[in-house]
This record gives C-alpha cells, sequence and structure tokens, in this order.
C-alpha cells in the first residue's frame, strides 16, 4: 500500500488508462498505434489486478498471479502482431489502416 | 501428480505428446520425406480421437483450476471430431502447397496448440486459467489466418484478426479485474458463492462478455468475420466458423448458466438485444454477397445469434439444445466449407456466379453441399431442423414468443440465401462449369464424415436424449 493514496485513485488511475486506449484503438490510423492502444488496455487490467489484491485482498495472491501471467501474454501477443505487421508490410510498404482495405463489407 | 489427475488430462497430456513428437519430427527429418508428415499426424490424430472417447470421471486438479466432467468431456470429443475433419479436408492444401515451402509441421503445431488451448478454456476452473485457454486458443490461429505469407488479402486478415483479438481480450480482462475486485477472488466456486447483483458486478460481466462475444462473433464485435474468413486459407476458415466458435459458445453457457447466473435478470436484457441484432445483420449482410467464404461467414454470424436463443433459458433444457445445436452446426458448417475447399483448390474459383451448373458436372459435389446447406437452413429431414426447432421450443418455454416469432422470421430469410446456392448449381445454366474433378481421399474422407454426421445426428434421435441426460452437471 502507499501512503496518502486511495484505492479510489488508482481506480481513477486505471480507468482513464483503459478508455485511453479504447479511445486510441477506434481513431488512431496507424498499425503500431493501434498495437500501443492495445498494451495500454491490458496494462491497466494488469495494475487493477495488482491493486485490488494489495487494497482488498492482501492474504491470497491471486491478483498478483494473474497480473504476471496478463504480461507475459501481452509479451507473445504483441510479438505475433508486430511479426503480422512486418509481413504486411514486405507487401504494401505500409503500415497505415487506410491500406488495408481491400476486403469490405 | 498421480495417476488419477493424468488420466483426467488424458486428452491435454496426449495431444501435447502429438505436439511434441511434431517439433522431433520437424527437426529431424529429411527435406523430402515431410510429405508423408501429414499421414503420420492424420493417424496419431485419428487414434487421439478414438482414445478420447473413453469414459472419464467427474474430477478437479490444481485447486479447482481445472475440472471436468461428462458434459465437458463430451464437447472435448465433439471439437475432436470438427478438428479431424477439419485436417482431412485441408490435408491436400498442405501437402500440394505448403509441404514445398517447409510450412507443414508448423501448421499442424498450431493447430494442435490451439485445440489444446481450447480444452483448457472449456475445462477451465478460475478466470486465470480460463484467460489463458483463451489466449492460447486465439494467439495460434492469428498466425494461422496469415499463413500464407505471399498473399496480400492473408497478411490483412491477419492483422485484422490480431488486433481486434487483442481488443476483445483487453476489455475482457478489465471486466474479469472488476469482478475480482467485488468477489474478492477468481475461482469460479468461490464467485459463485458471493456474486451478488451490484452495479460493479454488472459492468464487470458485461464487459467479460466481449471477450467471448468476439470468439462467437455475436453482433457488436463481428466485424472482423467476413474478412478473416475471406483472407485465411480455408481450412482456417472452417476451423474458426466452427471448433473456436463452438468451444466459446459451450464456454460462455457454462459461465452464465452457473458462474453469473444471480445477474440472470440483466443477461435476459442483453442476450434479447444480441440475438436480434445478430441474426437480422448476420442474414441481411448475407444476402448480399458473391464471394462463398464471405457468404459462409455471414451465414456462421447469423446461426449464433440463433445459439443465443437457447442460452436465454437457463435450464437444463436450454443446456441440452445448445450442446446439440453446436453439435448439428459443426457438422454441417464443415460440409458446406469442404466442398467450397475442395472447389477452391482444384479451380481457384470462390464466388457463387461459378457454382452455375454444378450439378451437370459434379452431381456428387453438388449433392453434399445441398444436404449441407439443407442442414443450416433448417429443413426437415436433416440435423438442422432438430436443432432449430429444440432451440425454438427451449426459448418459447420460457415466454419468449417475439423472439422466437422474429427468430423464425430469419429463418426464412436465410432459407432464401442457401436456396440462391442451390439454384445456382442445380437450375442455372453455364456456358463453360467447373470440369469434372475427382478428390483426393483424405477430402473424401472428410466429406463423407461431415455428412454421416448430419444425417446420424437427424435420424438418430437417442443421442439427444443422451445429450439432454448430460446436461444435468451445471443445473442441479
Amino acid at each position: 500500500m502507499i501512503a496518502g493514496i486511495s484505492i479510489y485513485e488508482i481506480f481513477t488511475l486505471t480507468s482513464i488508462l483503459f478508455f485511453i486506449g479504447i479511445y486510441g484503438f477506434i481513431t488512431r490510423k496507424n498499425l503500431i498505434s493501434i498495437l500501443i492502444s492495445i498494451e495500454l488496455l491490458l496494462n491497466a487490467s494488469a495494475v487493477n489486478f495488482v491493486v485490488i489484491n494489495k487494497y482488498l485482498y492482501p492474504d491470497v495472491l491471486q491478483g498478483v498471479f494473474f497480473s504476471i501471467f496478463i504480461i507475459a501474454v501481452a509479451a507473445a501477443e504483441t510479438a505475433l502482431a508486430v511479426a503480422i505487421i512486418i509481413n504486411l508490410y514486405r507487401q504494401i510498404s505500409s503500415v497505415e489502416v487506410k491500406d488495408t482495405e481491400i476486403m469490405k463489407y | 501428480m498421480d495417476l488419477n489427475s493424468v488420466i483426467a488430462m488424458r486428452q491435454e497430456i496426449f495431444l501435447l505428446a502429438i505436439l511434441l513428437l511434431l517439433i522431433v519430427g520437424e527437426i529431424f527429418m529429411h527435406k523430402d520425406k515431410k510429405g508423408s508428415l501429414v499421414h503420420l499426424v492424420l493417424l496419431l490424430f485419428g487414434i487421439h480421437v478414438i482414445i478420447g472417447f473413453f469414459a472419464i470421471e467427474e474430477s478437479s486438479l490444481f485447486g479447482g483450476m481445472f475440472r471436468t466432467n461428462t458434459l465437458i468431456h463430451f464437447f472435448k470429443n465433439t471439437l475432436n471430431v470438427g478438428v479431424f475433419i477439419v485436417l482431412l479436408q485441408s490435408s491436400d492444401w498442405i501437402q500440394e502447397k505448403m509441404t514445398p515451402l517447409n510450412k507443414g509441421a508448423e501448421f499442424f503445431m498450431l493447430l494442435f496448440s490451439s485445440l489444446l488451448g481450447m480444452y483448457f478454456m472449456i475445462s477451465a476452473g478460475d478466470f486465470l486459467m480460463f484467460y489463458i485457454g483463451l489466449e492460447l486458443s486465439t494467439l495460434p490461429v492469428a498466425a494461422l489466418v496469415a499463413w500464407e505469407t505471399s498473399k496480400r488479402i492473408s497478411s490483412e486478415a491477419g492483422v485484422k484478426f490480431i488486433l481486434s483479438a487483442g481488443l476483445a481480450s483487453g476489455v475482457s480482462l478489465f471486466g474479469i479485474s472488476l469482478l475480482y475486485a467485488a468477489t474478492g477472488s477468481i475461482y469460479f466456486n468461490d464467485v459463485i458463492a458471493v456474486l451478488a447483483s451490484t452495479n460493479l458486478t454488472i459492468l464487470g460481466s458485461i464487459l467479460f462478455f466481449v471477450g467471448l462475444a468476439f470468439k462467437i462473433s455475436l453482433v457488436p464485435f463481428h466485424f472482423w468475420t467476413a474478412d478473416v474468413y475471406e483472407g485465411a486459407p480455408i481450412g482456417i476458415a472452417s476451423y474458426l466458423s466452427v471448433i473456436s466458435k463452438g468451444a466459446a459458445v459451450f464456454i460462455l453457457m457454462i459461465l452464465m448458466f452457473s458462474v453469473l447466473k444471480p445477474l440472470i435478470q440483466v443477461w435476459e436484457n442483453i442476450i434479447y438485444v444480441l440475438a436480434l441484432a445478430t441474426m437480422f445483420i448476420g442474414n441481411l449482410f448475407a444476402l448480399r454477397q458473391q464471394n462463398m467464404k464471405r457468404f459462409l461467414a455471414f451465414s456462421s454470424i447469423a446461426q449464433a445469434g440463433f445459439i443465443l436463443l437457447g442460452l436465454i433459458t437457463g435450464t437444463q433444457l436450454g443446456t441440452a439444445t445448445v450442446v446439440y445445436f453446436v453439435l448439428v452446426y459443426i457438422f454441417s458448417n464443415l460440409a458446406a466449407f469442404g466442398v467450397v475447399q475442395s472447389i477452391a483448390s482444384q479451380t481457384g474459383k470462390e464466388n457463387r456466379d461459378d457454382y452455375n451448373g454444378l450439378y451437370r458436372t459434379n452431381p456428387n459435389l453438388s449433392l453434399v453441399m445441398m444436404l449441407a446447406l439443407f442442414s443450416l437452413a433448417g429443413i426437415p429431414p436433416v440435423a438442422g431442423f432438430f436443432g432449430k426447432f429444440f432451440l425454438f421450443a427451449a426459448a418459447a418455454s420460457k415466454g419468449y414468443y417475439l423472439l422466437v416469432f422474429l427468430a423464425v422470421v430469419n429463418v426464412t430469410i436465410s432459407l432464401y440465401y442457401y436456396l440462391l446456392v442451390v439454384r445456382a448449381m442445380f437450375i442455372r445454366k453455364n456456358e463453360n462449369p467447373i470440369p469434372f474433378f475427382k478428390n483426393k481421399i483424405y477430402m473424401k474422407l472428410g466429406l463423407i464424415f461431415s455428412v454421416l454426421g448430419i444425417l446420424v445426428l437427424g435420424i438418430y434421435s437417442p443421442l439427444y436424449d443422451y445429450i439432454f441426460e448430460l446436461s444435468n452437471v451445471f443445473n442441479k
């Protein structure tokens, strides 16, 4: 626990992070930026788990373990996404969303 | 780890053994001999499917993180059979196109990792195992969607799939964290004990629902479906539409009927709206598709809407009908995708107009396609009719008459576009139809198995009674 900071402040922080992630995912025009937005989402949840564990249920470490797994899975997901984006870049020399529109509706 | 836990996790362990064997084979096999890997994998996986049918006892491992019972076991077997048919149907494609590029073994490895993830997902006993299973079942499929690295359309589909999957799993995780905040545990059993209907839990469960709704491709989360199916290799498209969707429906049903049961009032409204939106949008968009893969994608979205009709009830009848419908849907869709795949791999044609006059040149294939489409549409002699009939009966037994009526309207709409394909094959004339061709033995077997599945499920009624008996596990 951090002295002088209650759980509400941290929840506010993670909620803001979460919605920045959603907003970024919807509005960004670049595939890499979209990937960064997804990272924000995942990290908001990871912080949430640790904080809930520490402030509300400190006896068992379920939340902390969960956040470790989130970090590991997020790394795998990012690696795969970057690989796929690089493969796309090789073919169209661009990572812009507007260039990935040959399939629509 | 004692003997009992080995027996309870038998399917996972055996699949993992096949996976490791494949890695060894990939490293040590000579390059010219890798063509025989396909036969070896099919043999091993066939043995795995047969071993899976031996009975398993209800048990729970790792302090409740992993649990299994007769219904879960039954569903794992269903997934096995489905994956086996997918493998049979795409083995020629792997042997001809992928093995020369030295990418055959990885295909199987990724597919089996994804299946392993689904096993863990449907027998998860807590949210951590569920989350890892979900990711393990999604990420390899993303790699498989982008598998044809020389094709632009495939990479584009891969990008769309992995970014949407990331968003869905991120939102879902935030929901799990809110549920954890409200209940103080991530174990399903503890959550059931203390979950109450408060604003926090309602928000948490709705956010959590997003991750699964993405996999089932319910309507606000369906945008990836058609693009990914079109760009992905056809075997993977059929895997996504059948196996992945089936597993997600199953775990969603388990969670809704047991863990999130206190929130049933909220669920009923959400499912009601989503079912209507999914059915209407899926059907209306399917009407205007020319490409067969996009057509099947929208048809599978519409079918997901019908599945929700069974989920809304929350009773033993609901469980049984959903499992039965998913079973029917797996076989019907596999048959349809099998025909599309065999035509695409022989001639490269994927549009509906190319199917004009198919009956003249390839009568057997058109009959299989007709049977599959009749089953998807729900025309009486085949299994799809009974699947839909039971779903509607389950929803009506709870008094959702308006919903059932609108669902029947949707069945009529869907009948129109399924019959468009049948008309193209049987009635329309074509100057240069798809020439006669003979399928390879594995493709033939794949089609025969799926047709057998459609017919047996429709005619052999004790199977439904058996499923109904199994489904009381979650409704005690």
